[in-house]
């Protein structure tokens, strides 16, 4: 098998074509608009790039949710890592786009041009053989994401134990997806209507559920009268997805279902789920950008590995920083409102030139707007 | 000759010559080196048309490719793509201190298959070489000086005419990254590397009407398109499915999460044609590369967009690329 075999049939015209119309005739049943978060960005990528939405009755709404590790990242802990990387004994490496992500200091990617190591990897495996080339510099790794990418930090952390590599470091900012989910649900202004939350259902990130299992969303059916559908990112795993979740509302079912069987189970990934709960404990608290603090959303390392954790051995600031007060990403992230809908969008705030990470990262909505157009 | 290139070849002295004359001039000598003078001094031409280039590529050796074979072709295809046959070089080396000889000279043995290629001529050069760690292995930097044969511009760009592209996309881009990651296929992906002036001479020669030229390098078949869009304030729509892309680039493209029509080209070229000659022109292209395909049409649709047509009847724009092209997290 190649890998072509595994996307072809997932983008195949007639399939999306044929879905289509299912999800129209199926919706021509429903009494009302049904509003579904699709919680990952990823899902709002595939929506926008290959034009789904397009393809979708008028009484099915998307909300774009929270769920992009970049944007939801206050710029104090930006600024964590811009200060890190300045260090002159630091090479400090992360994951992708996050270098572009402005703090109040600046981006990495200003870091790296002001004199800061900063590099980034494919793997968080990839953070080992630079330590190994470094013995005389702290190599920090900044570890970002949801469920998808927690288990490949704690797996670096197993091997530099067992290694014994001693100039590796830590800055945990990995967060989870379902206390965020409450979160939204949970958050009621009783002054401004329009505030409160539209969600009817949830499109869960395949990805996420690979990792943790289906059984993270369970208590959205049974406590919040929300279903959930776990589904891929292809286009017809998205389209399968949404038709699903039209049937759930058309024969009165409010369930977690899975799309994505090909690779996610009820149980998740039992293997790395240890892993995690092996060197990393829950926060009591994690600002998120633009949502403000959240109980037990975000992991960090467990006391023992202390001597791993760049916010213990480095003196760090704790102030919150606000974000620019023409910036909206909040509600964007909230699901409260639409890019288009920030006065800034695509005038001071561009990809080239970002006020806010939701126009930055290649998962976050503005991007995704901005990047692929009003057609929509 | 020693094994490596050492400060002192870079000196003007001995050592100096020894290098042009043992490498540089044993491949790539001509009537013009020979007079080794300061300037070389050349006859009027009719319509001169003049570009440069620097070159600087991690690996300095790729599949399809070497950063000799990329300098040339870049330069003398900057020079095609205006209608312009390249005739006269000049060649700029800084190399640095421990650089192995061997690998300079199978640098500038592709220079000279390049050359031969494109029946053009280096008369002029430079060699500068630069301590240890202050540069990436070798750079080289060339002006090129040809003669417009046909003139093709962006201003001739109107509503109907058809969009063309000579082959497959992205392979440079993803076999740069592929081995630069050190990403390891069944297929490994080879560079589309090569001189495009013997395709443009043909379709010169068939007298089709090409509008405008442009090989798609840095940037991609993206930047290519929206820069027309632009400059002519027209709508170019394309269908993506037309734009072919082989399965191992998209591979590639899947895994790090880049878009095809991003990601660099160093052989393969757009082209807006008159709409009455498209199909002599794709036949034309045919010849040098199967893979070559009507992609799309000009039109005052979405004036400045680059508008993509799925196969299953959505639409979305593509965008100009911007900033560094980095994977993507998840």
């Amino acid at each position: 098998m190649v890998l072509k075999d595994l996307y072809d049939r997932f983008r195949d015209p007639k399939a999306i074509q044929a879905l289509s119309k299912e999800i129209e005739k199926e919706a021509e049943k429903l009494d009302r608009t049904i509003n579904i978060m699709e919680v990952c960005g990823g899902h709002t990528h595939t929506i926008m790039k290959y034009g789904l939405l397009q393809l979708m009755p008028k009484n099915i709404n998307f909300i774009h949710g929270p769920g992009c590790p970049v944007c939801i990242m206050p710029k104090e802990r930006i600024d964590h890592a811009y200060i890190l990387a300045m260090r002159e004994d630091v090479i400090l490496c992360t994951l992708g786009d996050m270098i572009k992500v402005p703090g109040s200091k600046g981006s990495l990617q200003d870091a790296r041009s002001n004199g800061g190591d900063v590099r980034f990897v494919y793997s968080p495996l990839d953070v080992l053989k630079i330590a190994k080339e470094n013995p005389d510099k702290k190599v920090i790794f900044f570890a970002i994401g949801f469920e998808t990418t927690t288990p490949m930090t704690a797996a670096l952390l197993e091997n530099a134990i067992k290694q014994n590599i001693k100039n590796m470091l830590f800055h945990i900012n990995h967060v989870t997806v379902p206390e965020v989910m409450k979160e939204l649900i949970d958050s009621r202004d009783e002054h401004v209507d329009s505030y409160n939350n539209q969600i009817d259902a949830f499109l869960g990130p395949s990805h996420v559920s690979v990792i943790a299992g289906s059984k993270i969303y369970e208590q959205f059916p049974s406590q919040y009268n929300r279903p959930v559908v776990v589904s891929g990112f292809e286009p017809v795993d998205v389209m399968e997805g949404v038709l699903m979740m039209v049937s759930q509302f058309v024969e009165g079912r409010c369930e977690v279902e899975i799309q994505y069987k090909r690779s996610v189970s009820k149980e998740g990934n039992l293997k790395a789920q240890e892993l995690i709960e092996n060197y990393f404990e829950k926060r009591e608290l994690f600002k998120w950008r633009g949502l403000g603090n959240i109980p037990k959303s975000a992991w960090k390392l467990k006391d023992e590995f202390g001597e791993f954790d760049a916010e213990k051995i480095y003196e760090l600031p704790k102030e919150e920083i606000e974000d620019h007060k023409l910036c909206i990403c909040g509600d964007i992230l909230r699901g409260i409102a639409k890019p288009t809908e920030c006065q800034v969008f695509g005038t001071a705030c561009t990809p080239q030139k970002p006020l806010g990470s939701c126009m930055v990262s290649s998962e976050g909505a503005c991007a995704a707007y901005y990047k692929y157009g009003n057609l929509l | 000759m020693q094994k490596t290139i050492t400060l002192s070849m870079g000196n003007g002295g001995i050592e100096n010559q020894e290098l042009i004359e043992k490498i540089i001039f044993r491949h790539i000598k001509n009537e013009f080196l020979e007079r080794a003078e300061d300037a070389t001094s050349l006859s009027e031409f009719k319509n001169p048309v003049f570009t440069t280039d620097s070159f600087t590529i991690t690996p300095l050796f790729f599949k399809g490719g070497d950063i000799g074979k990329l300098a040339v072709a870049g330069a003398c295809n900057d020079l095609a793509m205006m209608g312009a046959k390249p005739k006269f070089l000049s060649l700029s080396f800084i190399i640095e201190e421990g650089f192995n000889v061997r690998d300079f000279e199978k640098i500038v043995r592709s220079i000279k298959k390049e050359l031969d290629i494109n029946e053009a001529k280096v008369v002029t050069g430079d060699t500068k070489v630069v301590p240890k760690e202050s540069c990436d292995g070798i750079y080289i930097n060339i002006s090129a000086i040809g003669e417009r044969v046909k003139e093709f511009s962006q201003k001739n760009i109107e509503v109907g005419d058809v969009v063309l592209i000579s082959g497959d996309i992205a392979r440079h881009g993803a076999s740069i990254f592929a081995s630069r990651e050190g990403i390891e296929l069944e297929n490994e992906i080879t560079s589309d590397c090569k001189s495009l002036w013997p395709v443009v001479e043909r379709l010169i020669k068939e007298d089709v009407k090409i509008k405008a030229c442009r090989d798609a390098t840095r940037g991609g078949v993206a930047a290519v398109l929206n820069e027309w869009a632009k400059a002519k304030d027209l709508c170019f729509e394309i269908e993506e499915a037309k734009v072919k892309v082989s399965d191992e680039v998209r591979g590639i493209c899947e895994i790090l999460g880049f878009e095809p029509f991003i990601l660099a080209n160093e052989g393969t070229f757009v082209a807006a044609v008159d709409i009455n000659d498209s199909q002599k022109a794709l036949e034309i292209l045919k010849e040098f590369n199967e893979n070559a395909s009507v992609i799309g049409i000009v039109t005052d649709e979405y004036p400045q967009k680059v508008l993509l047509k799925s196969e299953w009847g959505t639409r979305r724009f593509l965008d100009m690329p911007s900033g560094e092209i980095l994977p993507r997290i998840c």
